[in-house]
């Protein structure tokens, strides 16, 4: 099984080297096809195989001796309830993927392709890498192939949004570094012997607790390069941009799979390293977040281009994810995994729905539609069912994570305030009326454009690739326990391994020792601790 | 006496089998016909002897020729690194269409860059300021010719001249530096330099006056703000292969100069590892001072890249940012951090020399050297373009290449000794970086070329140089172990 976990990771990477050899275009795409599905299958027995009960434990594990002469980095790489499900997911849109782009792309095709192929073994070893340098190793190689398949198979703008693209990340991710390598010598001169470690056992172990100042510069660092890569208002600028320009495929993988390493990030890093900085610094990300919702909905609400309105609609939702993270209880941090799930399906498929009238059409102008209902009932369809499921409509896969998101957060107490919620359930609303809205200008109504009078309705490739996302739209959505249970019992151990480990680095640590600052902000004078070791 | 000199020379075969391999230059270029590259191979022949007599030095540690110079670990690291940089200058050289017109005079071209490669050699093993001034020189006057040698470009004359000027000033300056250090302490060896300063001195302000020369001097040769100027204007006149073998070899050269010179003669040998914290330097922070001078060329060598059309231009000003990058570690002197920067040299030699052999691949065909007309090159000639990408994505440090490792180890040695203002500036010039570098592949790759679309084919020949320089930089991403053993290894110096 270890070695199973090794082979769905890597057999991208090699599929990449076989498309070298490749002499047709057909073979290009066959070769990328075999190889993502064949990811995907052998996946499949992973999760079939995971010990639910134990999910808080690592499994799958391959660990090597230290890699770097004088530094403890190993390659560590396993998959546990936090990332089986991304990790899944990952491996689940490899094909379709692959699938949605057959004919749309045209030029270069075998460079499309090994980049994509490139893409999934670096989002597969995001998740399942669990040391922090190897962790950031892959975070940086997703960039590179994103930036290519942005800037050569990408729309108009596709240059500046590659720069922009680009630089966010990169700013954010350098941060991290620097903060990254001062933890690993910290950790290291803390519980390894004075040699520097990153693996993520030893630095979320209730054993290494971090002091509040560096605690509080330390999770500032992290949080940025992940509120950068999810994105969080007000680091979103970029991803409307890169969306829009992105080829098909390079808007559904950003938006199924790279936004969701920020907000993995966080609940992995963040949470467990961090237990005061993040209780301390919850309302604020929760209200960042809950300006997100309701910003990337009012936005969303007035675009006149199909994919950006799904872009900002991506902002909003991703909304509720961090919202979710910050309310620090099990059932808010359930949903937020779940969501994570259940927006890179459902925003997954809408960026498909687009790229597919968008290949009969090459507009994505709300207003050059119309009417489309009639002519393709099966995309009417399934277009319903993913806009359904972006809005939250119960017995779909949207309200399970909203629900659960908009519930924890009300009883969180370290957000402490209705407000969250109030506020953010209106983003819900909004979502309704901007995707129903975009939903009937697009699908409903009399045809006004004579080009979309003979438009075809899906093929049998566009039916075979949604049909499995629709799938699990509709099964998370009636039986959300099949996916929550995964995570269920690492999500309850690290909140309150991390609640009690913030209780004994407040307990230990000691006003007069502390910068001002420092002091008010973790509010050392008042019963903080004893506050949350209640809950 | 005559015995200690007789065996000095069996410890001096490198740089005599250098001495040799210019000697045959010479002869050979007045014998055989001008018009191969005959010379060319005899030349490299030469380097490769030279190159296994330095391997064959490996686990000396030992002083030569009465303090004269050291044969340790740390001197045949860096030869190893000079020498392979020397091989890939001539293969470069002979690839080069610079240097067609000038091909009746490769003999003197060859001498030439025999004479830097001496210089350099002894600049690393040195342990005698007078050698240091010595050494210093050799490497300089050959490089001020060097520089020129394309004299009918009028860039190039105008290059050499300018470095004529700023590199006689620094070194004037380096060499009444030295003047006064072997005044105060009385002794020229640089063993001789720190007893004396461990038994104390009187006028702590003109041992701090000289180090400051000194460092004039070195920084002059490393190209690191503020005595950078010369560099942009001779990066770019000069023919490419001698950018890159100034950009390289002798700044990693005049890197250990410095390492050795500051490691040996002024740290407490009593409480080696902490820096500063010699009562005698109390009135000159000069770890602050260089990692003022590392930051300053961290930014300013990033900002002043961004603006640049000329590829050389830019890579010489990168090549100054990278000086900044090399000076942290050099800010941290601890064993962790002579180790980063070895690592660092060691990674930098082949994503620098990649991407100024891209650069002359695309010269020899397109005689431009300008970004601008590399627009739609990407799909004229990929491997090469793929190439180009993987050197610049190195040289900005991301991961999986060997930039990352190197910039790995040399943040993690400035941070764990608490310089993390400096790591931070230097981790946002690093994103800076990032838009100068990715602009030469963005006009490869998402720009198409104006009107012509036909492939550029290179022979085979120049790619086999490519994939020389190309692999490590790709292994050496995710396989490093043997260089940071190597690194480790060869910390050791002669009395330390």
């Amino acid at each position: 099984m270890d070695i199973l976990l090794q082979i769905v990771i890597y057999l991208p990477l090699l599929g990449a080297l076989v498309l070298l050899a490749a002499r047709t275009d057909e073979m290009v795409r066959m070769i990328s096809l075999f190889v993502t599905l064949a990811s995907f299958a052998l996946s499949v027995p992973l999760m079939l195989n995971f010990d639910v009960a134990n999910s808080h434990v690592a499994q799958f594990m391959t660990e090597t001796g230290p890699l770097l002469a004088g530094l403890d980095v190993k390659y560590i790489t396993a998959l546990d309830g936090l990332s089986l499900l991304l990790f899944m997911l990952t491996t689940f849109f490899g094909p379709i993927v692959v699938l949605s782009s057959w004919t749309s792309i045209k030029k270069h095709v075998k460079g499309f392709f090994a980049m994509l192929l490139i893409l999934q073994t670096g989002s597969l070893g995001v998740f399942a890498s669990l040391d922090l340098v190897v962790f950031y190793v892959f975070f940086e190689v997703t960039l590179i192939p994103m930036y290519f398949l942005i800037g050569i198979w990408g729309g108009e703008g596709r240059i500046a949004a590659t720069i922009k693209f680009f630089l966010y990340t990169l700013v954010g991710s350098l941060i991290m570094l620097v903060a990254l390598i001062y933890l690993g010598f910290h950790a290291g001169d803390a519980i390894n012997n004075g040699v520097f470690t990153t693996d993520w056992r030893l630095l979320s172990s209730p054993v290494y607790q971090i002091g509040l100042v560096e605690q509080t510069w330390l999770f500032l660092a992290f949080a940025l390069a992940f509120c950068i890569k999810v994105p969080l208002f007000p680091f979103h600028t970029w991803l409307p941009y890169a969306h829009t320009e992105a080829p098909t495929a390079g808007s559904v993988v950003l938006a199924a799979i790279m936004l969701k390493m920020g907000t993995y990030g966080l609940v992995r890093f963040c949470l467990p390293f961090f237990p005061n900085a993040s209780e301390a610094f919850a309302p604020w990300m929760g209200a960042l977040a809950v300006i997100g919702i309701i910003y990337g909905a009012l936005v969303a609400m007035v675009q006149k281009d199909v994919k950006k309105l799904v872009a900002y609609s991506s902002v909003s939702h991703l909304g509720f994810v961090v919202l979710g993270i910050f309310a620090l209880n099990t059932m808010a941090v359930q949903g937020a995994i779940i969501q994570m799930v259940n927006h890179g399906l459902s925003t997954g498929a809408l960026f498909l729905i687009v790229g597919m009238i968008y290949d009969r059409r090459h507009t994505r102008m709300i207003s050059d539609f119309g009417g489309l209902s009639g002519v393709m009932p099966v995309f009417a369809v399934f277009f319903m069912i993913a806009t359904l499921a972006s809005v939250g409509l119960p017995g779909l896969n949207g309200f399970v994570g909203e629900f659960l998101i908009l519930n924890g957060a009300f009883h969180s107490v370290v957000l402490n305030s209705y407000w969250f919620t109030i506020l953010g359930a209106t983003g819900v609303i909004l979502a309704a009326v901007y995707m129903l809205w975009m939903y009937r200008r697009v699908m409903f109504g009399p045809i006004t454009n004579k080009l979309n009078e003979k438009l075809a309705d899906l093929n049998a490739r566009e039916i075979t690739l949604l049909v499995p996302v629709m799938i699990f739209i509709v099964w998370i959505g009636i039986r959300p326990t099949h996916f929550t249970q995964y995570s269920e019992h690492q999500v309850t151990q690290l909140l309150e391994e991390s609640r009690e480990k913030s209780a004994a680095i407040l307990q230990s640590a000691k006003a007069d020792e502390l910068p001002g600052w420092a002091g008010k902000f973790y509010d050392i004078t008042q019963e903080f601790a004893s506050k949350i070791g209640e809950e | 006496m005559v015995e200690n000199i007789l065996n000095s020379i069996g410890h001096f075969y490198p740089e005599i089998s250098i001495v040799v391999t210019l000697c045959v230059v010479i002869i050979a270029d007045l014998l055989l016909k001008r018009e191969n590259h005959t010379i060319s191979w005899i030349f490299l022949a030469g380097l490769t002897v030279t190159g296994l007599l330095v391997l064959q030095q490996t686990g000396l540690n030992t002083s030569i020729f009465h303090d004269m110079a050291a044969v340790d670990p740390f001197a045949v690291f860096f030869k190893v690194i000079l020498i392979i940089a020397s091989l890939f200058i001539v293969l470069f050289s002979i690839n080069s269409r610079e240097l067609d017109p000038y091909k009746s005079r490769l003999g003197e071209y060859y001498m030439l860059i025999a004479g830097m490669i001496l210089g350099m050699f002894l600049m690393v093993g040195s342990t005698n300021l007078l050698l240091i001034y010595l050494a210093f020189e050799m490497t300089s006057i050959c490089s001020y010719v060097l520089a020129g040698f394309t004299k009918r470009a009028l860039k190039s004359a105008e290059g050499s001249i300018k470095y004529i000027m700023y590199g006689a000033v620094s070194s004037g300056i380096m060499l009444y530096g030295i003047s006064l250090l072997i005044g105060i302490t009385a002794a020229t060896d640089i063993y001789g330099v720190n007893a004396s300063l461990a038994a104390g001195i009187d006028q702590p302000m003109i041992l701090y006056i000289a180090i400051l020369m000194i460092i004039v001097g070195i920084g002059f040769k490393i190209a690191v703000v503020p005595f950078h100027f010369w560099a942009p204007d001779v990066y770019e006149g000069a023919p490419i292969t001698i950018t890159a073998f100034l950009a390289v070899a002798s700044k990693i050269a005049a890197v250990a100069l410095m390492i050795r010179l500051f490691k040996v003669s002024f740290m407490d040998t009593a409480s080696v590892q902490i820096i500063g914290d010699w009562p005698i330097f109390e009135g000159l922070n000069w770890n602050m001072l260089l990692a003022f001078m590392a930051a300053l060329a961290m930014i300013a060598g990033n900002l002043t890249a961004l603006k640049q059309d000329n590829i050389k231009r830019m890579l010489a000003y990168s090549s100054i940012a990278h000086a900044g990058y090399i000076l942290m570690g050099f800010v941290v002197l601890t064993d962790e951090g002579i180790t980063a920067i070895m690592i660092y040299v060691f990674m930098y030699l082949f994503m620098n020399l990649g991407a100024f052999y891209v650069a002359m691949l695309f010269s020899n065909k397109l005689n431009t050297e300008s970004i601008e007309k590399y627009k739609g090159l990407g799909f004229r000639a990929p491997m090469e373009c793929i190439a180009m990408t993987v050197f610049l994505i190195a040289l900005t440090g991301l991961p999986p290449t060997a930039g990352f490792i190197a910039k790995l180890y040399i943040f993690g040695a400035a941070i764990s000794a608490g310089w993390i203002w400096l790591v931070l500036i230097a981790g946002i010039t690093t994103v800076i970086s990032l838009f100068y570098y990715i602009r030469v592949v963005k006009n490869m790759f998402f720009f198409k070329s104006d009107g012509i679309s036909e492939p550029l084919v290179f022979d085979a020949g120049s790619k086999v140089i490519l994939f020389m320089l190309l692999i490590p930089v790709l292994l050496f991403g995710i396989y490093f172990t043997p260089i940071i053993e190597f690194a480790r290894y060869s910390l050791k110096m002669f009395g330390m």
